[in-house]
């Protein structure tokens, strides 16, 4: 699908080749997380539904590296790549869809509740379309504490069919809110085609509706997510109010592990996967320009290797709640203060 | 009698509906392509082409276009994908559905069944877990059903779809792979009458939807100790089967309600407050409820584990009604 394209500052020639790299290792290490957790899922190590990120993860990437760490984000379902990029630590991670006490959420939400609200990583969602509104409201509580803190909803071309998304732009837009709406529009919402189910030609189209700017980029570039989200970024931080960014890209995996894909073909995704890999385009990028050498590349590899074989072993010795655990967390104060409330 | 699937029951009801009247159609969302999650609509799109429609990810129009075809001569099925995601379709369940044929003064039929997979299965966690009956429990001008089982999966979808009132169908998602008996041709399991699943004496166990089974086995374990069950499979959760219910408690005058939703608000406490003000001088116990706690349910095995309903917790609920030590 043709889209018209926008010319952001080239911010990103501006990086220190460390930051440059950074960016490299962030979707590695995305990438190497997702494929162990595939494996483990496979092998039964992780119960429960999993929604990888592969294939997407020069977005989360992109994005992310133009926010602070005091910034929020909310996520989806398919929510390992926006915590990691946000700075989430892989090992709680990896415990929680392992189901242990040592996970983010103690266990008690699992790969689709993955959440670190320490470093603004405000919670995959398992109801789609259900982050819209709740950036919103961290965009509206930055200026109620008159921050300049923004907030990024990330969201599926599937999420922008639902009624919140109208709400959420509707209200973002007429306050003029720190908001931007990151769309991950990776083709297919579970077995649906975006075309089937979306009538506007571009997501990013739908931004006009709401007299706020929107604009299409190739999602699988991590240059130009880079680019077009800090500019946005950053207007939204100086009070210009909030923007849609509609990110193109692919779905490489099933939409769930274990999802039978009899509406794509093989070939249809093997073609994706090899001209369109989002890490291996960005290598063939660093490496013509010379800003990456072999050895730097395969030191980021083997770190991030290292890294999700160690998140695997904290996962695996970490223990399982006791059963009793389950009755924690459900207020502010704990059952003895209120046996009423917590029966 | 045959021995098929859940799914296969359900899918032979629409099948059935759909051959014999026009204006019945199916949508939700992906329901098409892989013949939903369960198999429970393969075949359908080769048999009745645009009858049956995937629909974007918007449950509020899907609940609420619904309204409106109903009104307008139709009778939809809408697929709700997960029972969970009532929620996000609350108000047109709530105060258009529901409110409607009364608000108006009765001017309208509003057939449509809204099919609502629910229950705990495969930590799929608190989103994609719950037993959501007790929502709609509280709302005038609702039917709810909840089959137990292949055949009363078939029976009551058929005479949901027949029904010229709105119906919310709850289906268990551990229940479709399931296979039981299924009468041969045509038949309607109605609506607002219970079925006893199994004669006794001792105790009245009221129950529906994945519990009956659970109910089953437990009464089977307790018939060996010489405890005679008696156990009530409600199928129709509103407006439920008081008068088969008093009658049970009436012979045997001690009753527990079990359901794998959280007790409190919970079907439980209705049945039990009907029981008590009709049968209270009945009543050699107090009626017990068995549910979920109240939680959320977790993902973790372990905390699921301890946060639903075991068959457990039914054992015990009968012990305690018979003050036995258990
Ligand atoms: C409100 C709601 N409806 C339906 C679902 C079931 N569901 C889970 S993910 C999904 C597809 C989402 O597609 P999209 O937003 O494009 O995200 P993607 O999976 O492609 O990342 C659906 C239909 C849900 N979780 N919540
Ligand atoms: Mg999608």
């Amino acid at each position: 699908m043709p889209y018209q394209k926008k010319e952001f500052p080239n911010r990103f020639t501006a990086l220190q080749k460390d930051a440059m790299h950074n960016l490299l290792r962030t979707m590695i290490r995305i990438r190497t997380f997702e494929s162990r957790v595939e494996e483990l899922f496979l092998n039964k190590k992780i119960p429960g539904f999993v929604h990888l990120y592969i294939g997407e993860e020069a977005i989360a990437t992109g994005v992310m590296a133009n926010l602070r760490k005091d910034d929020w984000i909310t996520s989806t379902h398919r929510g390992h790549g926006h915590a990691i990029a946000k700075g989430a630590q892989t090992d709680r991670m990896m415990a929680e869809l392992f189901g242990r006490k040592t996970g983010y959420c103690k266990g008690k939400g699992g790969s689709m509740h993955i959440a670190d609200f320490s470093v603004g990583m405000l919670g995959a969602n398992g109801v789609v379309g259900g982050g819209f509104n709740i950036a919103v409201g961290a965009g509206i509580s930055s200026l109620i504490k008159k921050t300049d803190q923004v907030a990024v909803c990330f969201f599926g071309d599937g999420a922008s069919n639902r009624g919140t998304f109208h709400e959420a732009l509707n209200l973002a837009a007429v306050w003029k809110l720190p908001v931007l709406f990151v769309n991950e529009n990776n083709q297919y919402a579970s077995t649906t085609p975006t075309s089937f189910a979306t009538s506007a030609e571009r997501i990013a189209d739908r931004a006009k509706g709401y007299g706020i700017e929107g604009y299409t980029v190739d999602g699988n570039n991590v240059i130009e997510v880079y680019n077009a989200a800090s500019a946005l970024i950053e207007a939204a931080r100086k009070g210009k109010g909030p923007a849609l960014l509609e990110c193109l890209t692919y779905r490489i995996k099933g939409h769930y592990v274990g999802d039978p894909e009899k509406y794509r073909t093989k070939e249809e995704v093997q073609k994706h996967f090899v001209e369109n890999n989002p890490i291996t385009r960005y290598i063939n990028y660093l490496k013509d320009k010379n800003l990456i050498t072999d050895a730097e590349i395969d030191a980021i590899q083997a770190e991030a290797s290292s890294e999700i074989a160690a998140a695997e072993r904290f996962a695996e010795e970490s223990p399982f709640p006791e059963p009793e655990d389950a009755l924690d967390d459900l207020f502010s104060f704990s059952p003895q203060e209120f046996p009423e409330a917590v029966r | 009698m045959r021995t098929i699937s859940f799914s296969q029951a359900t899918l032979e009801a629409m099948q059935e509906e759909m051959r014999r009247d026009p204006t019945v159609f199916v949508y939700g969302e992906d329901i098409v392509r892989q013949g939903g999650i369960f198999g429970q609509f393969k075949g359908l799109p080769e048999e009745f082409g645009d009858r049956i429609r995937d629909v974007p990810i918007s449950e509020t129009a899907i609940v609420g276009a619904a309204l409106g075809a109903a009104l307008t001569g139709t009778r939809p099925v809408a697929d709700m994908h997960f029972a969970d995601f009532i929620g996000v379709a609350f108000d047109e369940i709530a105060n258009q559905i529901a409110k409607n044929r009364y608000m108006f003064g009765g001017q309208a039929n509003i057939p449509l069944v809204i099919r609502a997979p629910d229950g705990i299965s495969k930590q799929a966690a608190a989103q994609h877990s719950q037993s959501v009956e007790g929502w709609v429990q509280n709302i005038p001008g609702l039917i709810v059903v909840a089959p137990s089982s292949p055949a009363t999966a078939k029976g009551l979808l058929k005479s949901a779809i027949r029904q010229n009132d709105p119906v919310i169908f709850f289906e268990h998602k551990v229940l479709y792979p399931q296979k039981g008996p299924v009468p041969d041709g045509e038949y309607f399991t109605p609506i607002g009458k219970a079925e006893i699943r199994k004669p006794g004496t001792d105790v009245t166990l009221v129950t529906y939807s994945i519990m009956v089974q659970k109910s089953e086995e437990v009464a089977m374990e307790l018939e060996k100790e010489g405890i005679s069950v008696e156990i009530i499979d409600l199928l129709t959760l509103k407006p439920f089967d008081t008068a088969t219910i008093l009658e049970s408690v009436k012979k045997t005058h001690r009753c527990v309600v079990a359901h794998e939703a959280v007790v409190s608000g919970g079907l439980g406490a209705e049945i039990a407050a009907r029981i008590q003000e009709k049968a209270f001088f009945h009543l050699d116990a107090p009626v017990l409820r068995v549910g979920a706690k109240d939680r959320p349910i977790p993902f973790s095995p372990v905390l699921e584990n301890y946060i639903a309903a075991q068959k457990d917790d039914i054992r015990k609920a009968i012990y305690a009604v018979l003050y036995r030590e258990g």
